[in-house]
């Protein structure tokens, strides 16, 4: 899975970072980053769902080509 | 897809609600209006009201929506907001990029590892409070006691605003949302300004942690904000900061008390309370009509928005589209509510929805464990709440227990 977070359009609302603490959080700049090791989503089933709950639509999630 | 001139009458937009949990009788033609219907506004004008789920995120998100108020054809839902929307406004009255650069100077202090950091003073501010009305009652009037406090207190450590000085600034606030004349609400906007534009000044010669202190530092270094939008930052921060979660600690604890049954699951099991906190958000809608203006024509769901068009969002129809959540009248405790819009969407999305969600589990998850006898004190049909013009919410709240 690869998971692209467009931080220009961020406005660090936190929503990732609360539906996937395990993949998401906000850096000191309160925008949205992935937690290390943690940049392919680590198979976690609420990444879509954190992608969904992103108000401006900053988070694109692909299955990662092989 | 409805045809939205289908309507037999037009339904004036906003009314008061009939019960304070559920949206107006008097939009139900609204209901089945799916994605969006037609309505009329005070002055006559006809109003775009989206009311699907799935357009609303999508319409809320689309930048040729404008939030700036001071745009002439900006809809106008109240006499009391005509009269001041030409004043300054900041973030929610503000497209970007003037927007993005004053949200990205506040996201910081809003996020959600902060906060978590303040769960614990905001428990000490709630703990501190029920220990207040057990010591002098029951009963106790709950939004003077509770409800009002709780967000006031935290939304003043958090900007550096002297909590002394409440009752003054919740009383402007008061007059600003909900005057009875609109000489009063711009009587209330100014002396909100005179206030904040004095403490700014002040705290330039003090070293404060709060964020007025910390944007007045910026201002010092980088020049911007300026004053005029630093104090218009500080009102809308502190506005929103407080009138709104009293609102959901008041509206949120009668509703519960009106679901019994809810309740009793919820002390049963407090591992319930996020998703609690978001299912009571999504059936309350506090913020019921959200204003925009089509600054571009927006082909949606088969219909045509004209540049120039009145688009509303009613929160509290979107919030119970039948497609996303089944059965939306229900207080159901373990639906996914998640992905309501009572804190809008898009750019404007709260930038407080961290913190209130905080408040709203501390806030209702100390106050039904502790008082586990909690009920109101008079007929709950005699309890009076807020009008439809403004945010929902009750006015008084008596309860003993």
């Amino acid at each position: 899975m690869h998971i692209d977070i467009d931080t220009d359009l961020c406005i660090g609302a936190g929503q990732c970072a609360l539906a996937a603490p395990g993949v998401f959080t906000q850096d000191d700049e309160g925008y949205s980053s992935l937690l290390p090791g943690r940049e392919d989503g680590g198979g976690d089933p609420m990444v879509r769902e954190a992608a969904r709950a992103c108000p401006v639509g900053a988070i694109k999630v692909t299955e990662a080509a092989v | 897809m409805t045809d939205p001139t289908a309507l037999s009458a037009p339904v004036a937009f906003p009314q008061d609600r009939t019960c304070p949990y559920h949206p107006p009788a008097g939009y139900d033609p609204l209901r089945t209006a799916r994605p969006l219907t037609r309505v009329t506004l005070y002055d006559g004008r006809p109003a775009w009201m989206v009311t699907g789920h799935s357009v609303a995120r999508d319409l809320l998100a689309d930048a040729r929506l404008s939030t700036d108020r001071t745009r002439d054809g900006f809809p106008v839902t109240t006499p009391r907001f005509a009269a001041v929307r030409k004043r300054r406004t900041a973030l929610l009255g503000v497209d970007d990029p003037e927007h993005r650069a004053q949200r990205r100077m506040m996201i910081p202090s809003f996020t959600l590892k902060r906060a978590t950091a303040l769960r614990p003073r905001i428990q000490r501010i709630v703990d501190g409070l029920i220990d207040t009305m057990t010591a002098q009652g029951p009963p106790a009037e709950l939004v003077g006691a509770f409800a009002l406090p709780v967000p006031s207190m935290v939304i003043c450590e958090l900007l550096g605003v002297p909590y002394a000085d409440h009752e003054f600034f919740e009383e402007q606030s008061r007059r600003l949302l909900r005057g009875p004349t609109a000489d009063d609400t711009q009587d209330a906007r100014d002396r909100l300004e005179e206030y904040l534009g004095d403490l700014v000044d002040r705290k330039s010669a003090e070293d404060g942690d709060g964020l007025l202190d910390e944007l007045v530092r910026r201002q010092a270094r980088e020049g911007r904000p300026d004053r005029a939008e630093l104090v218009a930052l500080a009102i809308i921060l502190l506005v929103a900061g407080h009138e709104t979660t009293a609102n959901m600690i008041s509206l949120g604890t009668y509703t519960l008390l009106r679901h019994p049954g809810r309740l009793a699951e919820l002390r049963a099991d407090p591992a319930l309370l996020p998703a609690a906190v978001d299912e009571l958000m999504r059936m309350l809608s506090i913020a019921d009509g959200l204003l925009r203006l089509a600054t571009e024509d927006i082909e949606v769901a088969g219909t045509t928005i004209r540049a120039g068009d009145a688009v509303l969002f009613s929160t509290s129809l979107i919030n119970r589209d039948q497609d996303v959540y089944p059965a939306p009248d229900t207080l159901d405790l373990h639906r996914p509510a998640r992905h309501h819009v009572a804190f809008g969407f898009g750019i404007h999305q709260c930038l407080g929805q961290n913190i209130a969600r905080t408040e709203l589990e501390i806030a209702l998850g100390t106050l039904i464990t502790r008082l586990p006898a909690l009920r109101l004190a008079a007929p709950p049909e005699e309890i009076p709440f807020k009008p439809g013009d403004t945010i929902q919410g009750m006015l008084e709240l008596p309860v003993t227990w």
